[in-house]
């Protein structure tokens, strides 16, 4: 039982960095295609923040590992 | 759980196992990789430069050959203007010089025959009086002999006289 | 950066033909053992055992007159107790629940997975946990991959030695980029001209540390594959190694922001410090547990594709099972890629933020 709850934790997880990540990608594409020649630097901006919701939704996965 | 849970042994490892690569690669690998790349990109930057400056050297060359070019250009046709200048100096000095020769001479040639003409003048007159005495004295001959032909000799010899 | 990206393309597609083929052996030979066996699948402890680490490096089960074997290669043990002092001995000695000078390899219960000292006093037995310095797996793995990224670019220092200055070509051209990119599009665009020479030792150190455990993580074979970091103590170091670079290059202002942050009233200056003293640490923290849980769930996810095989028991589902092993290889190789790039960019950026000064 616990296993399955904490599948739907990771789940939940999930949800909220994929709507996360998804806004992030979304508008850094916007900025690229208002501003190509920033390209570079929105591109880094872009993986950083990523990055940053990335370990916010891993800490749920690391606590669905925990028995 | 001891999945998330760090071990004392693996930690001790990394910890060396990574100041050694830290350290290692940073004297042995860093520095000189690093270094060879940096002196790479001078050196492109240099080459770069200096292409550059030698573009400018150039452009440089041939302005100032332009400017000598033209400036020759300058000299050989002030030099020509001058010496056209000069030729129609000359020409009108010589016309002028001419001219002034040529009213000289004429002058002189007048000059000339008005001395002749008075000297012709004066010898018409020398000869006048010759003849005039020479005249008078074949009419004094003749004045004896008669009258009338005193007359036709004086008439005749106004008509001589008057040949001059 | 093409360049670059056509280098990690093709690397992807050399390193993913030989994952297939090995994994195609492995999953097969994992199959017949479990069909003789009978057993029900476990697939939580086998992905587990696989992502873990252990005391020996085990390469293959196989089943020889009826009976389960291992195919071990054992590793040194080194142990330390207030009552034996330091022990050193070979981990083929605690094979199959052996005892061995009065250490074990407890196989379940609270201490399942760690060596511990039995000692008898009285006629009672009493378990003590020695400080376990052994070469275990990750370690093995580790040093296997700092020799190969030491002797990578020592020999890439001594062909600059050798070269010169001129074009690079052979291991200059396959690193070359990629040193360029860690210090031009990390080191140079977060911390600046002026400072980035000072931390690029640190940081192209651990981005090749890190990228290279990554990819040797992913090749199935000994002496690859050990889930170097996908180990929370290995994460844990590397965090720390930026926690404290960050730290002694704090300017002034970098404390007085944390002291006294701008523009806050000095009344909340109760909350604040709190708060940013806590960030000081959640910095690092996220940065070990990115790094942990990107690999780790990169392993796992690969062994529960693989691992969908033996839970249904049919040769059927192998060959969508490999089709998305092999989907996932690629995904993990850009991961390993990305992972260690997200680390090193995430370590200038703390650091930058340290170095920063008044404007």
């Amino acid at each position: 039982m616990t296993g399955t709850l904490a599948g739907i934790g990771a789940g939940l997880a999930v949800i909220g960095a994929g709507i996360g990540i998804g806004m992030i990608g979304g508008r850094a594409t916007e900025a690229i295609a208002r501003q190509p020649e920033a390209y570079s630097m929105i591109q880094t901006v872009m993986i950083i923040t990523a990055a940053m919701i990335e370990g916010v939704a891993l800490f749920a996965v690391v606590v669905s590992l925990i028995k | 759980m001891d999945l998330v849970t760090p071990g004392i042994g693996l930690i001790f490892w990394q910890v060396i196992a990574f100041l050694v690569l830290l350290f290692v690669l940073k004297k042995y690998a860093w520095k000189p990789v690093l270094n060879a790349i940096k002196s790479r990109e001078e050196r492109i930057k240099g080459a770069l430069a200096s292409a550059e400056e030698a573009k400018e050297e150039m452009k440089k060359l041939k302005a100032d050959n332009e400017v000598i070019i033209k400036e020759a250009k300058d000299e050989r046709n002030k030099l020509l203007q001058e010496a056209r200048e000069i030729k129609s100096q000359m020409i009108e000095d010589a016309k002028a010089q001419a001219g002034i020769e040529s009213k000289k001479m004429i002058e002189s040639a007048k000059l000339k025959i008005e001395s002749e003409k008075d000297a012709a003048v004066s010898e018409i007159k020398k000869l006048v009086a010759v003849f005039s005495v020479d005249i008078a004295e074949k009419i004094l001959k003749k004045e004896l002999d008669d009258k009338k032909e005193q007359q036709a000799l004086i008439s005749s010899s106004l008509k001589d006289l008057k040949l001059n | 950066m093409i360049n670059f990206r056509k280098f990690v393309v093709n690397t992807g597609w050399i390193l993913l033909f030989l994952f297939t083929s090995v994994n195609f052996a492995l999953a097969s030979e994992k199959e017949h053992s479990e069909d003789s066996s009978n057993e029900e699948f476990d697939a939580r402890s086998f992905i587990l055992d696989h992502v873990k680490d252990s005391h020996e490096w085990h390469i293959a089960t196989y089943t020889s007159h009826g009976e389960e074997k291992h195919l071990n290669v054992p590793l040194p043990v080194i142990l330390y107790s207030n009552n034996s002092g330091l022990s050193i001995f070979m981990s083929s000695k605690l094979a199959h629940g052996h005892t061995y000078k009065g250490f074990k390899l407890e196989e379940e219960g609270e201490y399942a997975g760690k060596i511990v000292e039995i000692t008898e006093s009285e006629g009672e037995e009493n378990i003590l946990i020695p400080l376990d310095f052994s070469i275990t797996k990750t370690v093995f793995g580790m040093f296997v991959s700092v020799i190969i990224v030491l002797w990578l670019f020592l020999s890439l220092a001594k062909s600059y030695r050798k070269s010169g200055v001129s074009e690079p070509k052979g291991l200059q051209a396959v690193l070359e980029p990629v040193v360029l990119f860690v210090r031009d599009d990390i080191a140079k665009l977060i911390l600046g001209k002026d400072h980035y020479e000072k931390y690029l030792p640190y940081l192209l150190s651990a981005f090749f540390f890190i990228w290279i455990n990554n990819i040797l993580g992913l090749i199935p074979v000994f002496p690859f594959g050990a889930n170097v970091t996908g180990n929370i103590s290995v994460t844990l170091v590397l965090a720390v190694f930026t926690f404290i670079v960050t730290q002694i290059s704090g300017k002034k202002q970098y404390w007085k922001h944390i002291v006294a942050t701008p523009g806050v009233p000095f009344w909340l200056a109760p909350v604040m410090i709190p708060v940013e003293i806590i960030s000081l640490f959640t910095k690092p923290f996220a940065l070990m547990i990115r790094l942990f849980a990107n690999i780790v769930a990169g392993h796992m996810s690969l062994l529960t594709f693989i691992g969908l095989i033996f839970i249904f028991k049919s040769i059927y589902v192998a060959p969508g099972s490999i089709f998305f092993v092999l989907f996932m290889y690629t995904i993990e190789i850009l991961v390993g890629f990305l992972q260690a790039y997200i680390f090193t960019i995430l370590s200038a950026v703390f650091i930058g933020q340290a170095i920063a000064e008044e404007h």
